[in-house]
């Protein structure tokens, strides 16, 4: 199915790792800076996760995500600006400036955060497709979480509901091998994830993480069957991050060696080896995406930061807030 | 074993941080020794003993803060062999609450009504003053003043601050006798012109006086306060008044140098009354910047007054007496009268001190001025 | 002042027609939970509606109450409005992330994109002998938590009226129910129908003390105000209905006339919604009080099983009327 892509298609599936590999290392900078503070979790290494598996979802379509979401919310759609601002706390983020890194959330992306509670989000999503179910919308719910969350109770409990309910929820796993710094051999007993997630009686598979058009191609026949009604999907992207969990992170539980391995598999080399994009091309798209996230800082530098008096404000419903409070009446 | 406790050095003191210990555990004592010094709120105190033996052990570290009535040491009694007895009770229990019991509705009442809590009843939970209280005493239901209890628990606060004005501030006395003939010839030709109720008691002029001397000699008129002298925000002479239930108080008759004699004596009058009857309000009995006590009544010739703390000066009013006394050169049957100034040393010097007391002679002597 | 016709009912039925009721008006209103549907619910609160609406709008789920506790705040996000029965207070603590981490903080992480308008139900309280993991009273806990709005039906009234207008709430509603309160029977309008969940009620009026409370203890707090009034002590009963946003309003024009309050609340005194009242009253009303603020809370130990133990560790109208008689003045004899 990959040797019928169109070069073009090709080129923007590179250009679109490419805005994240650049947005994250660009957030790296900012990060030590001290212009991005609170935890900053890279996907450097992860790219052709998101960017594959957004190829395969439509506008209308649900996206849950981890932490680990620059690259999601890129890929999905969401503007290096608004991204950007929301790294920087600035009221003209994504998220009005209140979430930050973990926190991205876009209502007209249908992107539903940013969780920052390993697994939060399963829930979540069964319950997004739950709605579509309801108001017989024909959607799926994409779920990315990472190998970690599948220890939590609410992967279980998740995985069952969806099951059970035949909804339409795409389970992405991102397994990086690493749930913060408990590798996948110590956390689980039965690491053949797929295998996991068949048990609950769902369709379940893997695929190579790295690869972005083998991503698009796994998650698009995932897609497909969601939405043909047969309830939920598991795909399971094996994958690598680069970097460290997070910015304060001395990685202490892996080798160099090893990360330097995964290297050699990185997904945009990957993607110009085999569809031959040479260095003047390749130099081009990344000029053109230096550009974007180079304005995209100055956006966020040129925020600004909301007014303290606003602080109590997004608790209630703006119909609430004030009304209720006591001696408002 | 002779239990020696954190003593209660004031009705406001609850707990004291013991400073240092001057005997060690062997040590002899003798009632009386000094063998701790306490910090309190009001300053470092030397805390003596009032049993005789030898300190078996202390029980609490310098530095610790310690409530009133917790066991600091045992103390052996003679005889007694070492460690005979078990270990105290520890802490004693929590010392009865000093403060007031009063609701903050009821405080705030009071404030409306002009009630002097001191002379209110509670009825409320724990014999707290309630609004009911207050509204009760301001109505004239106000309990009688001068009942035991209230007597005993004014003669404890007298105390302490009587012990405390002893044990932290320097009193420097002076006195003198005043040839007060051409005063009294005055006020009673002043008396024979006016009606019954508007005549002038000589304590009047007294306190009137004291006035005038303390516009003189502002340095007598205010308070000792942790900064050093604070001269009071006007001259209100606090008035040494005999409760007949037994207690004494002290309230304020206020700007008395701005006052005419008129407004001072009626007032003066009224304040004795309201005295009597427990009906003072509050800014009178913490407002003084200067007290004048006056004995004379009592037959008292002359009278060395302890300072009411924070004041920094008291004037002892004694009888006035018929003397022979040397005028113009020839000795005479002469009314005198002997005032004292007791002084805060730390505010005002014997040299000040003098001021003030010729200051209230040239005023007595004046009575047409004053 | 209602003139309209009245029918005998039970707080299980008010309730039970309230979903009712919801479900009809509107279809993008449904109910899940464990055992709700074929069993019928474990207080029988949802039986008969399966039948009634089948199993797309009445969904048994499985016994996972972070998943569908969580399915509930993602359904409402997806434009859904659910009705979520936690089968009591104890088994929530198992949602807890999705209560706390996802329902109340979604509006705001998402700078005011998000709503949740989700209603979960759940029973709470103590008084059937079911021990440490079935009758704790936890609602004061979630009134802890901005983001939450925290019903609590005490009448049959308000059983019948709240949760429509939860339902309507822009933002996550949990609603108490108080498991000794679903076979009261009592009166009902026959044309009830939804009521505010903004403002405290004042159940009894009285000049003397103030006396705050909410669901089941309403009724052990209204009998002690009967007793205390053969004794000429007039107390004003306000039932909280809503436990957050507390209506301040109603308790300070109360503690203001009365100068004494007393709050009776199920939950521990330590660290409680009593508290919380009790210390708001003292920055904001302290010199109104005539009395020392007073609580009647439960004893701080898990329910324990036994009937006399269990009765013991709750608050009883006999404490209720001596934590005010506490408060009162002693005769004046003079």
């Amino acid at each position: 199915m990959t040797t019928m892509q169109t070069s073009d298609h090709a080129r923007h599936l590179l250009r679109e790792m490419l805005r994240v590999r650049r947005f994250e290392e660009t957030c790296a900078e900012m990060y030590s800076a001290g212009k991005i503070r609170g935890f900053l979790h890279l996907y450097i290494g992860e790219e052709a996760v998101a960017v594959g598996v957004m190829q395969a979802l439509r506008p209308d379509d649900a996206i849950v995500a981890t932490y680990r979401e620059h690259g999601h919310a890129l890929a999905r759609g969401i503007s290096a600006n608004a991204l950007m601002a929301e790294m920087f706390g600035k009221q003209e983020g994504c998220s009005g400036g209140r979430g930050g890194s973990m926190h991205v959330f876009d209502a007209a992306a249908r992107f539903y955060g940013g969780n920052a509670i390993v697994a939060g989000g399963l829930p979540v999503a069964v319950g997004l497709a739950l709605a579509d179910v309801l108001a017989g919308r024909q959607r799926v719910t994409t779920c990315f979480f990472g190998d970690g969350a599948v220890a939590e109770g609410e992967f279980h409990e998740s995985m069952n509901l969806a099951a059970l309910w035949k909804l339409p929820v795409l389970f992405l796993c991102e397994n990086n091998l690493y749930a913060m710094g408990t590798h996948i051999e110590r956390a689980l007993s039965q690491q053949d994830l797929p295998a996991k997630a068949r048990t609950y009686g769902m369709p379940a598979d893997s695929v190579d993480g790295m690869d972005v058009m083998a991503v698009e191609a796994a998650a698009g026949k995932a897609v497909a069957s969601v939405k043909a009604g047969n309830g939920p999907c598991f795909l399971e992207a094996r994958t690598y991050r680069f970097r460290a969990h997070s910015m304060f992170d001395a990685e202490l539980y892996r080798e160099k060696a090893e990360v330097e391995e995964w290297r050699k598999r990185d997904p945009i080399v990957l993607l110009r080896e085999r569809r031959r994009i040479g260095d003047a091309e390749f130099a081009a798209i990344d000029a053109a995406v230096l550009g974007e996230i180079a304005a995209a800082v100055a956006f966020a530098e040129a925020g600004t930061w909301e007014p303290i008096e606003q602080l109590t404000r997004h608790v209630y419903a703006p119909a609430q807030e004030g009304a209720r409070e006591p001696g408002a009446s | 074993m002779i239990e020696f406790r954190m003593p209660t050095l004031g009705a406001d003191m609850e707990a004291g941080t013991l400073v240092e210990w001057l005997k060690k555990p062997g040590d002899a004592v003798t009632r009386g020794d000094i063998v701790a010094v306490v910090d309190t709120d009001k300053g470092a105190i030397e805390i003596e003993v009032f049993d005789s033996g030898v300190i078996d052990r202390q029980l609490i570290e310098p530095g610790q803060k310690t409530p009133v009535g917790t066991v600091l040491a045992m103390i052996r009694a003679p005889g007694e062999p070492a460690g005979a007895l078990p270990e105290p009770a520890g802490a004693a229990p929590e010392p009865a609450p000093t403060r007031a019991r009063i609701s903050p509705a009821a405080k705030k009442a009071a404030e409306q009504l002009h009630v002097n809590l001191d002379s209110v009843e509670g009825h409320g939970p724990g014999g707290s003053i309630t609004v009911a209280d207050v509204e009760r005493a301001a109505s004239g239901g106000g309990t009688v003043p001068g009942t035991p209890d209230r007597a005993i628990g004014m003669r404890a606060a007298v105390g302490a601050a009587m012990a405390r004005s002893k044990r932290e501030i320097p009193h420097v006395y002076l006195s003198t006798t005043i040839d007060v003939s051409p005063t009294l010839t005055w006020l009673k030709a002043e008396n024979a012109r006016r009606p019954v109720t508007e005549r002038l008691l000589p304590a009047v002029l007294f306190i009137k006086a004291v006035g005038r001397a303390c516009a003189e000699v502002p340095d007598v008129n205010g308070f000792w306060t942790e900064h050093g002298f604070a001269p009071g925000p006007g001259v209100h002479v606090g008035c040494a008044i005999a409760l007949r239930g037994g207690g004494l108080i002290a309230p304020a008759l206020h700007d008395v140098n701005t006052k005419s004699l008129d407004i001072v004596g009626r007032e003066f009058a009224d304040l004795v009354m309201r005295a009597r009857a427990g009906a003072l309000r509050s800014s009178e009995l913490s407002d003084a910047t200067i007290t004048v006590t006056n004995l004379g009544e009592l037959g008292v010739e002359s009278a060395y007054a302890v300072i009411y703390p924070p004041q920094v000066a008291i004037v002892g009013v004694g009888r006035i007496v018929e003397r022979p006394w040397v005028v113009d050169g020839r000795v005479e049957p002469r009314s005198v009268v002997t005032v004292s100034v007791s002084a805060d040393h730390r505010a005002v010097d014997g040299r000040g001190a003098g001021s003030f007391l010729t200051a209230i002679e040239r005023a007595l002597q004046a009575p047409n001025t004053l | 002042m209602s003139l309209a016709p009245v029918n005998r009912t039970t707080y299980r039925e008010a309730v039970r027609e309230a979903i009712r009721e919801a479900i009809r008006r509107d279809p993008r209103v449904f109910l899940m939970g464990e055992d709700v549907g074929r069993y019928g619910g474990a207080y029988a609160v949802s039986k008969g509606l399966l039948a009634e609406f089948g199993p797309e709008r009445i969904r048994d789920t499985p016994l996972s109450e972070s998943a569908f506790v969580g399915a509930g705040i993602g359904a409402a996000l997806g434009g859904a409005r659910p009705i979520v029965e936690v089968m009591t207070v104890n088994f929530s603590l198992l949602a807890l992330d999705q209560i706390v981490n996802n329902a109340a903080t979604l509006r705001h992480m998402s700078g005011g994109q998000m709503s949740v308008p989700l209603v979960i139900r759940m029973a709470t309280g103590a008084g059937r002998q079911l021990a440490a993991q079935h009758a704790h009273s936890l609602e004061g806990w979630f009134a802890h938590v901005p983001g939450l709005r925290i019903v609590v039906p005490a009448t049959i009234e308000d059983a019948r009226g709240m949760l429509w207008t939860a339902l309507e709430d822009p933002d996550p509603v949990l609603m108490f129910e108080h498991q000794t309160l679903y076979n009261m029977e009592g009166e009902l309008a026959e044309n009830a129908g939804p009521v505010d969940i903004d403002r405290a009620a004042v159940r009894r009026p009285g000049r003397d003390v103030t006396l705050i409370t909410y669901g089941a203890t309403l009724f052990k707090t209204l009998a002690a105000a009967a007793t205390l009034a053969g004794e000429g002590i007039e107390g004003e009963v306000i039932d909280l209905r809503t436990l957050r946003p507390l209506d301040m309003n109603t308790i300070f024009a109360s503690v203001r006339k009365t100068r004494r309050v007393v709050v009776i609340d199920e939950g521990w005194r330590s660290g409680s919604l009593s508290a919380e009242i009790l210390a708001r009253v003292a920055e904001s009303a302290f010199y109104d009080l005539d009395a020392p603020v007073a609580r009647v809370c439960s004893a701080e130990v898990p329910i324990p099983y036994p009937r006399h133990l269990e009765d013991a560790a709750v608050p009883q109208s006999a404490a209720i009327v001596e934590a005010v008689r506490a408060l009162m003045p002693a005769p004046v004899s003079r």
